[in-house]
């Protein structure tokens, strides 16, 4: 009895809603507002059908019209992507701007981009790295010129920049460690500069890597920054920049990106090959990962009693699907 | 009255007690004004009228007695006592309260003491060095964000904006003179004599090795620019007539390359048979070759001749 009455009443629904259509709604009415579960889910996909409908009509009549007018039609439109819907966002960089261009000039990273230093990195991790974190160390120190990498015997990261300071590094890079996997990088610039955090994923090494060629040479390579549209955006690809000798070796053919889509930094090291002026061919060598920025701090790593320049809060900057903050 | 050897019967050996905690080898007491934590006639808050502990209460330590004549006053049958935060003077105050005392009782409550401040101490030094903090990660977050990075890596197709990026940069010229690719007005000149481009090339073969401006490769890689067959195939065509291979070398590359191993190598790839079609595997081919002369020494006078 049950199963014929609920496929009865779907068929009386049916009928009751053409007679009901004929009823005019009240206009403020919405499919929410019916208690009845099963209506309520009726009324919806029927809803959905007849906007379906509606936009298959429109689509044949625009299909038609364009075969219709052939050459002459209008272009396609562009369809939309995130990109494209990004909300404007205010901080982002004007290239004739002259107040980010001072700023640019006496922030901490002017020393190196006056040539005045070298890039100098350390690398280390959290206590007790495993296996793929040590090896992802290693991996980094070679494609990063001048660096090296140290094993971190449960120091306290407070005492470790003094010393770092006194010996000249610029840089300390600490990977985080859960799991056995990396998972987290500190990357401080070392007189009194910036410490950003990051997130650290899909961490690929290099002997995961399909068609790979050999392993980097000791070249200094260029640099690709991508994408680093705001503020915030320019001072992190500022931040990785410095990372890297400022003359690169153009023999060596080997280039580091930095790519910014949506908020994930994508690191990958290549060496390319110029075909003709048109055409160039690049293998990937080296780690790859990707990053995602979680806190910029103003002087160097100092968790509690710091002054926090950036901090992901996720409630605020993660409701809007269109909004993005590199 | 206090029978405290029939309370013992009761709940030590044959009856339950609720602070009683059995394991294979040993038996616990969960009470909190146990002495020493075990299971025992002499070591039983409940089964003793006279008895007493040490308790810490926030880096603080109390001497808590209790004697027979307050059995009946279940509120007031502990008397709690504040020890000096001096360990000796601690020492001395238990001394002295518990002075007519059983000799274990006084025993264990200085062992347990002694044991309360080493881990207060402990404790204070931890407090010290580097906190660890653990941070949750939800699940939801977690694969939100997975999935938020992987459609953003497909949405930044890095490869194509590497290689737009690199030959931008070869266009502005940041390579300076490394590179002797032809000016792009040739190119433009070039791209209008599309149809010439056959005999072009066939006048190329016989010119001299010498010659690297080779416009007319040029022109040719436009042909089939963006479809790699073609190339080989007329690579292939070329074959026959054999003097190509020297040149399709130095088109290919200017400079720090040996061009008999150049031929060599890539007589070696064609004559492997692989299908052009696929870009990037004759790329990879190509590159996996070019390093192999990273590491030859520079021919100078090669380098010299471009």
């Amino acid at each position: 009895a049950k199963p014929d009455r609920d496929g009865c009443s779907a068929v009386e629904e049916k009928k009751m809603v053409k007679s009901e259509l004929a009823v005019a709604f009240p206009p403020t009415f919405s499919v929410s507002e019916i208690k009845n579960k099963q209506r309520r889910h009726f009324m919806f996909m029927k809803l959905k059908q007849e906007k379906r409908k509606q936009k298959m009509q429109l689509r044949k009549k625009r299909r038609k019209e364009r075969e219709a007018l052939g050459d002459k039609a209008p272009p396609k439109e562009v369809p939309k992507t995130i990109e494209n819907q990004r909300v404007y966002d205010e901080t982002t960089v004007d290239p004739e701007d002259e107040e980010i261009a001072f700023d640019e000039g006496t922030d901490e990273f002017s020393a190196y981009f006056n040539g005045l230093t070298n890039p100098k990195v350390l690398i280390t991790t959290s206590d007790r790295p495993r296996g793929r974190t040590v090896r992802f160390c290693e991996q980094l120190a070679t494609v990063i010129p001048n660096a090296h990498v140290y094993y971190r015997r449960g120091l306290a990261l407070k005492r470790i920049i003094p010393q770092c300071v006194a010996r000249n590094f610029t840089y300390l890079m600490v990977i985080n460690e859960d799991r056995q996997v990396p998972n987290g990088m500190v990357l401080c610039h070392l007189p009194n500069g910036p410490t950003a955090h990051f997130k650290v994923s899909s961490v690929r090494l290099r002997k995961e890597m399909k068609r790979r060629g050999k392993n980097p040479t000791e070249h200094y390579p260029e640099v690709i920054l991508n994408n680093f549209t705001t503020r915030l955006g320019h001072t992190i690809g500022r931040l990785f920049a410095a990372l890297f000798p400022q003359e690169p070796h153009f023999v060596g053919r080997q280039v580091a990106t930095f790519h910014n889509q949506r908020d994930f930094i994508f690191f990958r090291f290549h060496r390319y090959i110029f075909k003709n002026e048109k055409k160039v061919g690049i293998q990937e060598l080296g780690p790859r990962f990707t990053l995602k920025l979680r806190s910029l701090q103003k002087g160097t790593f100092d968790s509690k009693y710091g002054e926090y320049e950036w901090v992901m809060k996720r409630h605020e900057m993660e409701a809007c699907r269109r909004k993005f903050q590199l | 009255m206090q029978h405290d050897d029939v309370i013992w019967d009761i709940i030590g050996n044959t009856q339950f007690c609720s602070f009683k905690v059995k394991t294979k080898s040993q038996n616990f007491c969960r009470n909190e004004y146990n002495i020493t934590g075990l299971c025992n006639r002499s070591s039983c808050p409940l089964a003793n009228s006279q008895y007493a502990t040490i308790r810490e209460e926030k880096g603080q330590c109390f001497l808590y007695m209790k004697v027979i004549e307050r059995a009946a006053f279940p509120a007031r049958m502990w008397e709690k006592v504040k020890l000096s935060k001096n360990y000796e003077k601690a020492l001395e105050q238990i001394d002295e309260n518990l002075i007519y005392w059983p000799r274990f009782i006084r025993h264990k409550c200085k062992q347990r003491f002694t044991k309360i401040t080493q881990y207060l101490i402990r404790m204070r030094k931890l407090v010290l060095k580097r906190q660890r903090k653990l941070v949750p990660l939800s699940r939801k977050v977690e694969t939100r964000e997975r999935r938020k990075e992987e459609k953003a890596l497909i949405a930044a197709q890095l490869d194509n904006a590497i290689e737009k990026e690199l030959l931008e940069r070869l266009k502005q010229g940041t390579y300076g003179d490394i590179y002797n690719f032809p000016v792009h007005a040739f190119d433009r000149a070039l791209e209008q004599q599309d149809q010439e481009s056959e005999s072009e090339e066939e006048e190329e073969e016989e010119e001299d090795d010498e010659d690297v401006g080779q416009r007319e490769f040029v022109a040719e890689e436009e042909v089939e620019e963006s479809d790699l067959s073609d190339f080989e195939v007329t690579l292939l065509s070329n074959d026959q007539q054999g003097a190509t291979e020297k040149v399709e070398s130095e088109r290919s590359r200017n400079e720090e390359e040996d061009e008999e191993e150049m031929e060599v190598q890539t007589k070696a790839s064609r004559s492997k048979g692989k299908s052009p079609a696929n870009g990037s595997a004759a790329r990879k081919k190509r590159a996996y070759v070019e390093i192999e002369y990273e590491q030859e020494t520079e021919p100078a006078s090669k380098s010299r001749a471009t």
